[in-house]
């Protein structure tokens, strides 16, 4: 019993990791400001150049490279039709999703069904592994899991710790107050959105070379989408993000349990099971924004809002 | 389609590096800053029409003007937040292109603007630290709490480095914003209206910084509409009027009426006749109301007073003491917690707004573009905001539109609303013509009980003019005025009682006999008199 739940939770890290990973990114775009609505089709993208890599060249952390950089090339895209050409956030988003759930689905058709020939292995922490429960449950993954830790860490600490994150959140409150500052208002934005965008990237890529090492159709099922959620859940906090990641990670893992379990001697269908993070996202960003109302802490101010320098402001 | 946000990208900062007012040597008295033949054109008006400016090392400049003078734009060029359309700026002689508030600041310009640029989420220091460019990596805020305390000490501005801006007032976020031109060196410096926000002791506080700052070489400009200001603590007047510059004085060489006349271009009427008017019954009770505000915070502690008739009721203090709370919870746009709220008679304690003006109440919010007007909708559509679903404006299935564009005619002609057309989105108009729609809504409908706040806030000398005469003329009529100003001559000129709040209550209430400058301004400190 006390295996199977430390079995329950190492799933469900991993399986929070990639939303996990694209949540960070999409944190730091909204903190400067870009509503980025391509989570999905970004991640769809480093899904498909992070398999195809790993295919070809049997080198998963090159994949996986490649995987962050073409994505944070796609989100250039909303960088510069948002920040540079100001078009509406929202279109240029969808847009984006559509863009790369449409390529990664082409690109991709040939790899149905072919499994990747190299695994990325476990790699336990020596002394930490040990402990009971957690050490199965946080210590005894694959190195990607550990960078997503590292990159929790690192971005909180920049952003709230650093001159770098104070111009970020700064962007993101009141753009014409960090101009007036002497702030690069527009490098700041393409630097978020691209960070977004790589790290969008790096959750896709972690789905096909890591998590399940085999093409599928629609690979990232909507997890762009809880991605983009949890940023509210999380209140744009980097830490947040991570409760809500493994939480929803935690949702898979009971799917595949209660796939089992009978309930008054009846099976729960599998579609219902499979809608439940879905359902979950809902009922987060109901109790996520009536709490963020409670508590007034709310989006970066100017988040979705296009800067114009010489706009008149009342 | 102008790309030029993806310019500044990828170009590299304008600054020739060696340029820097902070650290080169101006002599007293030599030009720190020059502007010549600036021009800049917005659609529709010349904001700008071939100014030459100058700034020295020593003086306090004040640059005074009508709203709309260009007054703002003209520095808002030379902090590079907008770019002239032609002219040039000279920094100790040098001629140099400034393409944004970075290269401003480095060239050692700095811009206290009227509408504070601070990030109200952010500390203190953090707000400090975004704008030093030598600001350490990490842990900025930290380090910086030293330097802050010093340069408090040392300019008397004084301020808790580790506040979040939103808890500060207006006053101290004032004070955050020149320490920041300060440590990012600035050596000219630009204020723009910043005494409209302080209590009389603040102003003289800041004048007195002001002053300091110019005996030790710095250059101020001191924008600002009131004459008196410009008169007593300037060492010369630019007046700007329509754009141009109309010359520059020195104060001792002009009265307050020419300045006034160069300002607006005509003799201007500084007093309004108040003849006594018949009051009647009690309009407006309320009773021990408390109120709380954004922040969870107690705004209004158990304040009380009834209006009459025939009555304008002043309220004095400075912004944020309680005021727009206290107003909102009686047109029913903030929960009142306690107390009561008393129309003619009847109780509209948490009543919704529409049912509260409904029994006659116009309302001149504080806000005028978010909640006086909707900025996209035409003239004529905010003209009929709120009568637009009763007869004879609506018909049974839609809406009269002959009638509504006659009296739309009818009511611009008749408040003298300047605007191309009556279909012209309402944004459009300048500040003074977009309160005269507001106004002209309200008062055509022969209101009962006004509650007008800040009226003719920003307003320009003419449009000033013509809202307190419409005032009186209500009062005139007949109608109880509740009138919420930090303006202390509005107040003055129009009330027949005032009271003054601090801190959520009324330190005080006078009767017209009593009314006197000085003693508002010891209440408007919070101190009541012993009386
Ligand atoms: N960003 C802007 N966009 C369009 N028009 C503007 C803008 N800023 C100012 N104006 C117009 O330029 C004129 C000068 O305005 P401003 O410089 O703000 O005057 P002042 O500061 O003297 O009150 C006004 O007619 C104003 O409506
Ligand atoms: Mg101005």
């Amino acid at each position: 019993m006390f295996e199977d739940v430390a079995i329950s939770l190492k799933i469900a890290v991993e399986a929070g990791t990639p939303i996990l990973l694209a949540s960070l990114g999409e944190i730091y775009a909204e903190r400067s400001g870009v509503l980025n609505l391509g989570v999905e089709g970004m991640m769809m993208l480093g899904a498909v150049v992070g398999f195809a890599t790993t295919l070809t060249t049997k080198n998963p952390i090159l994949g996986v490279l490649l995987a962050s950089l073409v994505a944070a090339l796609l989100s250039l895209v909303h960088a510069f039709a948002c920040v540079s050409l100001k078009a509406n956030q929202v279109v240029s988003g969808l847009a984006l999703t559509m863009l790369g759930v449409g390529i990664s689905g082409v690109l991709g058709r040939q790899f149905v069904g072919s499994p990747l020939p190299v695994r990325v292995a476990e790699a336990s922490i020596p002394g930490l592994s040990d402990i009971p429960l957690i050490g199965k449950a946080l210590f005894s993954h694959d190195p990607f899991v550990y960078l997503s830790y590292a990159l929790v860490v690192i971005l909180w600490f920049v952003l709230y710790k650093t001159k770098l994150g104070i111009e970020i959140r700064a962007v993101g409150e009141d753009p014409s107050a960090a101009d007036a500052a002497g702030v690069n208002v527009a490098l700041v934005q393409y630097g978020c959105v691209a960070l977004g965008g790589a790290l969008a990237g790096l959750g896709g890529a972690y789905l096909s070379v890591v998590y399940t090492p085999a093409w599928i159709e629609n690979m990232t099922a909507g997890r762009g989408w809880i991605a983009i959620a949890l940023v509210i859940f999380a209140m744009w906090d980097p830490l947040r993000a991570v409760i809500g990641a493994y939480l929803f990670g935690g949702l898979e893992a009971l799917q595949f349990r209660l796939q089992q379990a009978l309930f008054f001697g009846y099976r729960i269908p599998v579609t219902l099971l499979g809608s439940l993070p879905y359902i979950a996202t809902i009922a987060v960003l109901v109790f996520a924004s009536s709490e963020a109302v409670r508590k007034r802490i709310g989006a970066p101010s100017a988040l979705g809002k296009p800067y114009f320098r010489e706009e008149r402001v009342f | 389609m102008k790309l030029l946000s993806l310019r500044s990208v990828l170009e590299k900062p304008m600054v020739i590096e060696e340029i820097s007012l902070s650290e080169m040597q101006v002599e007293l008295g030599e030009p720190l800053v020059q502007m010549r033949g600036i021009v800049k054109i917005f659609p529709g008006v010349v904001a700008n029409d071939n100014v030459d400016f100058d700034l020295y090392a020593g003086e306090v400049h004040a640059l005074l003007g009508e709203n709309g003078a260009g007054k703002t734009t003209l520095m808002n060029i030379l902090f590079g937040l907008y770019s002239p359309d032609e002219g040039e700026i000279y920094v100790a002689g040098k001629k140099v292109e400034i393409r944004s508030p970075r290269d401003a600041i480095r060239y050692g310009i700095g811009m206290v603007h009227q509408h504070f640029k601070l990030i109200p989420t952010l500390t203190v220091a953090e707000n400090i630290a975004l704008s030093l460019a030598n600001a350490p990596a990490i842990n900025p805020s930290k380090h910086l709490v030293e330097e802050i305390e010093r340069y408090s000490k040392r300019y008397g501005l004084e301020v808790d480095p580790s506040a979040y801006v939103w808890q500060l007032s207006v006053g101290e976020r004032q004070r955050v914003e020149i320490l920041k031109a300060l440590m990012g060196g600035a050596r000219a410096l630009i204020l723009d209206e910043p005494t409209t926000v302080l209590t009389p002791d603040e102003r003289d506080e800041l004048f007195k910084t002001l002053r300091r700052m110019a005996d030790e070489g710095c250059g101020i400009v001191l924008i600002t509409h009131k004459l008196e200001e410009a008169l007593s603590v300037c060492d010369r007047i630019t007046v700007m009027r329509n754009g141009r510059v109309v010359a520059t004085v020195r104060p001792n060489e002009v009265v307050a009426a020419d300045l006034a006349k160069m300002m607006v271009g005509r003799d201007v009427l500084l007093n309004y006749e108040k003849p006594p008017s018949e009051i009647g019954e009690v309009v407006l009770r309320v009773e021990g109301l408390r109120v709380l505000g954004d922040r969870g915070l107690v705004s209004v502690d158990g304040v009380s007073f009834d209006i009459r008739s025939g009555e304008v009721f002043g309220i004095a203090g400075v912004a944020g003491n309680g005021q727009s709370e206290l107003v909102e919870a009686i047109v029913g746009l903030r929960k009142v917690e306690s107390g009561r709220v008393e129309i003619l008679g009847r109780d509209v304690t948490n009543q919704p707004t529409s049912r509260v003006l409904g029994l006659g109440v116009a309302y001149i919010p504080e806000h005028r573009i978010e909640r006086g007007i909707a900025p996209d909708l035409s003239v004529v559509e905010n003209l009929i905001l709120k009568s637009y679903r009763n007869p004879p404006f609506s018909g049974r299935l839609a809406m009269n539109t002959d009638y509504v564009r006659e009296w739309g005619k009818r009511l611009v002609e008749e408040y003298e609303v300047v605007t191309p057309s009556i279909d012209a989105p309402v944004k459009l108009l300048s500040g003074g013509n977009i309160q005269r729609v507001i106004i002209a809504r309200e008062f055509s409908q022969e209101p009962k009980l006004i509650i007008a706040s800040h009226p003719t806030y920003g307003l320009d000398v003419a449009a000033t003019e013509y809202v307190r005469k419409k005032l009186l003329e209500q009062r005139r009529r007949g109608a109880a005025i509740l009138l919420v100003s930090e303006d202390l001559e509005e107040l003055l000129a129009l009330s027949d009682r005032i009271a003054v709040m601090y801190r959520g209550r009324f330190v005080g209430v006078l009767e017209a006999d009593e009314i006197t400058l000085d003693r508002i301004r010891v209440m408007m400190a919070g101190e009541e008199e012993a009386s």
